[in-house]
């Protein structure tokens, strides 16, 4: 409860500080020191030391599981105003704005981490939602912008309408807000879905595939990505997408055999994760700019993370958690590097091994991460993900498939690691200070360490 | 202890070099840093008693791996091999100048560890990671200090590689959780019971990243491509002590891990490995180029190791890893050579040299030795390893080992070919001004010609190394 009232809170905080605070980067400090303040008070509620307590009659259910990814999202987004903040100050004049923006994106995000029934699922999402409408609309002079806001919007706002009507079929098929309601065929004993609740999982299935960008349902994210303001895609793709996924899993968690008999729900899952990879890998194969390329790679990613729902056991919620902390930390890095280069092609980043070599040694770990190499923290992402899907059961095609597609992305990412070191040229970057290569640095760090020790993340689950 | 010790040396130095600018330095520091491993690596396989030789540690209770380093009679040989290897290199190439000299030789240095790793792991992930760790510092290195074609050549290299890595992942996952205890550690793997058809999905899912490695036709077209561009103090780490991970992994964790499957699959692999040999040492006659007929000289050396492995005999298995050793040591050699010629006249093709033996009286020697060496003449070290891999292959099939024998046929037109090119006949507009070889060059060369000879007459340690490995692999 801490992290939902604390972030709706200093959401409407920020939103008027821009009239005490007229220096912009005084109001990037104040929300640094707000989401540490979100991310202190989401750890004292996870141990129930202060915890606010309001009745909500069990629409939201507090677990470990969702308060610790909440702490995971607070703390990528610190990284993320502490590395890129001084860019987003410059994306226009409503810095104050962009920053309650934020904050009631993650108020969606601790929704979505402890919902408990559809109502508050939807909720969750369009709270959400609506804010990064605005804040991929934010270069406003920008027509790029202006046209992805608006696609995202349609194409959002008729997601959210599936998704209702997923919703209103289920309540109307079992007169319940949530899943495994099913009526027991007196026979045998089996709980056994009807059409109308089948169809609704469906609609409810292809809605949140929608928000986690896996295909069929990828259309937008190219362009949303890749249109959006470079800092406010950094965010989108990583802390947004992860709880999404939290999202998922928790609402299909044990769930899923309603659809009928036997694999039912493994065949629609497994087309789902080889569509997601196949178009996401492929098409970030034959992409020319970085930025581009990241928006199929974050699809391809989804498709890995969507393996956490076909293991559904305890190695894929361990499994999502580190994913979400290794892909947050290494997309983060590269956005905000990205954000400081002048020229998002593969071109531009040519020599930047010899003009910036934290940048370039970072960013490499960064990319290697995101590869799925070992010593990162990628690796063991992966691993959990192909280790759940194996523990359930999974065809091994379905693992060598997915495998063969990582071999794929290293094509991509490693395109960014030869320009900047085996290519000559002078890329020009925006002014680069201590404290972000610091920063740099001490993610690149934290990816090796939880490379070595994943159970440095996964202890901190337990304890 | 030891082979704690052998990893963490050269993994510290290797981070430490990162920081140095100056070329002596950071050639001295490396020496100085692969010497000690030698030290230690003598120090570990002759002295000291067998526990000091394991180690083993907590590392990732919750998944059941564990940080597990031993060395048995093979994991002694390779440790050994590497550890002479890299002095060995530093020393022939001291002169060599490179752009980034710290970076150059930190990288070397962390491939060592790695290669160390691979050759001491006694859990799969743990071997997995030291898999590919040793990996991509040779990325890395090919990449930036390689020929002209390089970014391409090692990109293929690196993907071709890490599909098979991956693939391998996916077998040790599925094998992981059929042990009866959830753990990674080797004897779990030894004692795992897996139903047919699907032990034969996963021993291909293994083979095939043993195979590119190592690699076994048809999965060799990365080989020549990359030895060619690779920088050759790279190239000798490639073919010297890389591709043996390939076949010391084969002998590690496929005969003992999926004894039946292994078995049953044992006439392709062998068939491939045949075809290799002679397709590579039909294509070597036709090379042009020292270091592809090199490259394709190794292919067919491998080729018969890998044959030799599958006959599941203890004659083949110990000619397999006596050779793994004595390979190391020819084609290092064969190396050397080729950079001293490369690095003084400026081209590697036969048709630009010729008459080098009234030039260069100490070099002819030299490669004369290293070359009748790489045909496995009768009192070099390759001959004892050759003969037990044929003897092996003889027992398995008469007709395979027939085919094979050829090879060595071949082996002895190109190889002698080679010698006759670069060293007689009348000199060239290149060779006319060429000097001899420089001391560190000749002194290391006469030493690897001395261990080619000795090992050659008394090859006796290298096959007690082997046995317990032999009996350990064919006993389960």
């Amino acid at each position: 409860m801490n992290a939902i009232i604390v972030s709706g809170l200093l959401g409407v905080i920020m939103m008027f500080s821009g009239i005490v605070l007229k220096n912009r980067s005084a109001i990037t400090n104040l929300a640094a020191i707000g989401l540490l303040l979100l991310l202190i008070a989401n750890i004292l509620g996870t141990y129930g030391i202060c915890t606010i307590s309001i009745n909500t009659h069990n629409m939201l259910r507090f677990e470990k599981f969702g308060m610790f990814f909440n702490s995971i999202a607070f703390a990528a987004t610190l990284l993320y105003v502490l590395l890129s903040g001084r860019d987003l100050e410059r994306t226009g004049v409503n810095t104050g704005e962009y920053y309650a923006l934020i904050f009631f994106v993650l108020c969606g995000v601790s929704i979505l981490s402890s919902f408990n029934g559809l109502l508050m699922l939807f909720l969750g999402i369009e709270i959400l939602s609506i804010p990064l409408y605005i804040l991929t609309g934010a270069d406003k002079r920008n027509l790029r912008s202006n046209e992805a806001s608006l696609k995202y919007f349609l194409m959002g706002s008729f997601s959210t309408g599936i998704m209702l009507m997923g919703i209103t079929l289920i309540y109307g098929a079992t007169g319940y807000f949530d899943l495994g309601h099913s009526p027991v065929v007196p026979s045998t004993g089996e709980q056994r879905a009807t059409f109308l609740e089948v169809a609704g999982i469906l609609l409810l299935f292809a809605s949140m595939c929608f928000k986690v960008s896996a295909a069929p349902f990828h259309f937008w994210t190219p362009d949303v990505y890749d249109g959006a303001p470079s800092v406010f895609t950094s965010f989108m793709a990583t802390v947004v997408k992860a709880s999404g996924f939290i999202a998922f899993v928790r609402l299909f968690d044990r769930h899923g055999n309603e659809l009928g008999p036997g694999p039912t729900w493994s065949l629609l899952l497994g087309f789902v994760i080889i569509a997601t990879l196949l178009v996401g890998n492929i098409t970030a194969v034959f992409q020319q700019s970085v930025k581009r390329m990241l928006a199929y790679s974050s699809i391809a990613q989804a498709g890995f993370m969507l393996f956490a729902l076909y293991g559904n056991n305890d190695l894929a919620k361990e499994g999502i958690l580190l994913y979400s902390v290794a892909y947050c930390l290494a997309t983060i890095g590269i956005f905000a590097i990205l954000i400081r280069m002048n020229d998002y092609t593969f071109d531009g980043f040519n020599g930047l091994a010899k003009t910036q070599p934290v940048l370039a040694i970072t960013n490499t770990v960064f990319l290697l991460s995101l590869a799925g190499i070992p010593l990162t923290a990628g690796f063991f992402a992966k691993y959990y993900m192909l280790a759940s899907a194996v523990k359930a059961g999974a065809s091994l095609w379905l693992v060598i498939v997915a495998v063969i597609f990582a071999a794929v992305s290293v094509y991509y990412y490693f395109r960014v690691i030869q320009a900047m070191y085996f290519k000559d040229g002078d890329p020009a970057t925006a002014p680069i200070g201590t404290g972000f290569k610091a920063m740099l640095i001490l993610m690149a760090a934290l990816i090796i360490l939880f490379g070595i020790f994943p159970s440095m993340v996964l202890g901190a689950f337990y304890f | 202890m030891i082979p704690v010790l052998l990893i963490s040396i050269p993994l510290v130095t290797g981070l430490v070099g990162f920081f140095l600018k100056e070329g002596a330095t950071a050639r001295g520091w490396a020496l100085l840093s692969s010497l000690i491993t030698l030290a230690v690596a003598i120090a570990g396989v002759f002295f000291y008693p067998r526990h000091q030789l394991n180690f083993d540690a907590a590392w990732l209770p919750d998944l059941g791996s564990r940080l597990t380093l031993q060395m048995d009679g093979m994991g002694k040989m390779l440790c050994l091999l590497t550890a002479i290897s890299f002095p060995v290199i530093f020393i022939a190439t001291y002169k060599n100048n490179y752009k980034n000299p710290g970076s150059f030789y930190a990288l070397m240095l962390l491939s060592q560890a790695g290669l160390t790793g691979v050759f001491t792991a006694g859990d799969a992930l743990l071997f997995y990671f030291f898999w590919e760790l040793a990996l991509i510092p040779v990325y890395f290195l090919c990449s930036l200090w390689g020929g002209e074609k390089r970014i391409a050549v090692t990109f293929k290299f690196f993907i071709y590689t890490f599909i098979g890595s991956l693939l391998m992942l996916t077998g040790i996952l599925y094998v992981y959780f059929h042990t009866p205890d959830h753990s990674f550690s080797m004897q779990s793997f030894y004692h795992t019971q897996l139903e047919p058809g699907k032990a034969s999905l996963a021993f291909w899912l293994f083979f095939l990243a043993f195979a590119i490695k190592m690699p076994v036709f048809p999965f060799h077209t990365w080989q020549p491509d990359t030895y060619e561009q690779s920088p050759t103090a790279v190239t000798m780490v490639l073919s010297g002590i890389m591709v043996k991970m390939g076949v010391f992994a084969v002998i590690r964790w496929l005969l003992p891990v999926f004894p039946d499957a292994s078995t049953s699959f044992a006439d392709i692999i062998i068939i491939l490995s045949v075809i290799g040999m002679l397709y590579a040492s039909l294509i070597a006659i036709r090379q042009d180029d020292i270091k592809r007929l090199i490259a394709y000289s190794s292919i067919a050396h491998i080729g018969l190791m890998s044959a030799a492995i599958f006959t599941h005999n203890a004659t083949g298995l110990e000619g397999v890893m006596v050779q793994m050793f004595n390979h190391g040591i020819n084609v290092i050699g064969l190396w050397i050579v080729a950079d001293t010629i490369e690095q003084q006249l400026g081209t590697r093709k036969f048709s630009e040299l010729g008459g080098l033996a009234q030039k260069a009286p100490a070099l002819a020697i030299l490669l004369v030795v290293m070359a009748l060496a790489n045909i496995a003449l009768p009192l070099t070290n390759a001959f004892v390893g050759e003969f037990l891999m044929f003897n092996g292959l003889f027992q398995y099939n008469l007709w395979m080992a027939a085919i094979a024998g050829i090879s060595v046929i071949l082996a002895a037109a190109y190889t002698l070919n080679m010698v006759q090119k670069i060293l007689y006949g009348s000199t060239t507009a290149v060779t006319a001004n060429a000097g001899d070889l420089r001391p560190n060059v000749q002194w290391i060369l006469v030493l690897l010609a001395l261990l080619v000879i000795v090992l050659g007459i008394y090859p006796q340690p290298l096959i007690d190394l082997a046995k317990d490995t032999v009996a350990a692999v064919l006993g389960k």
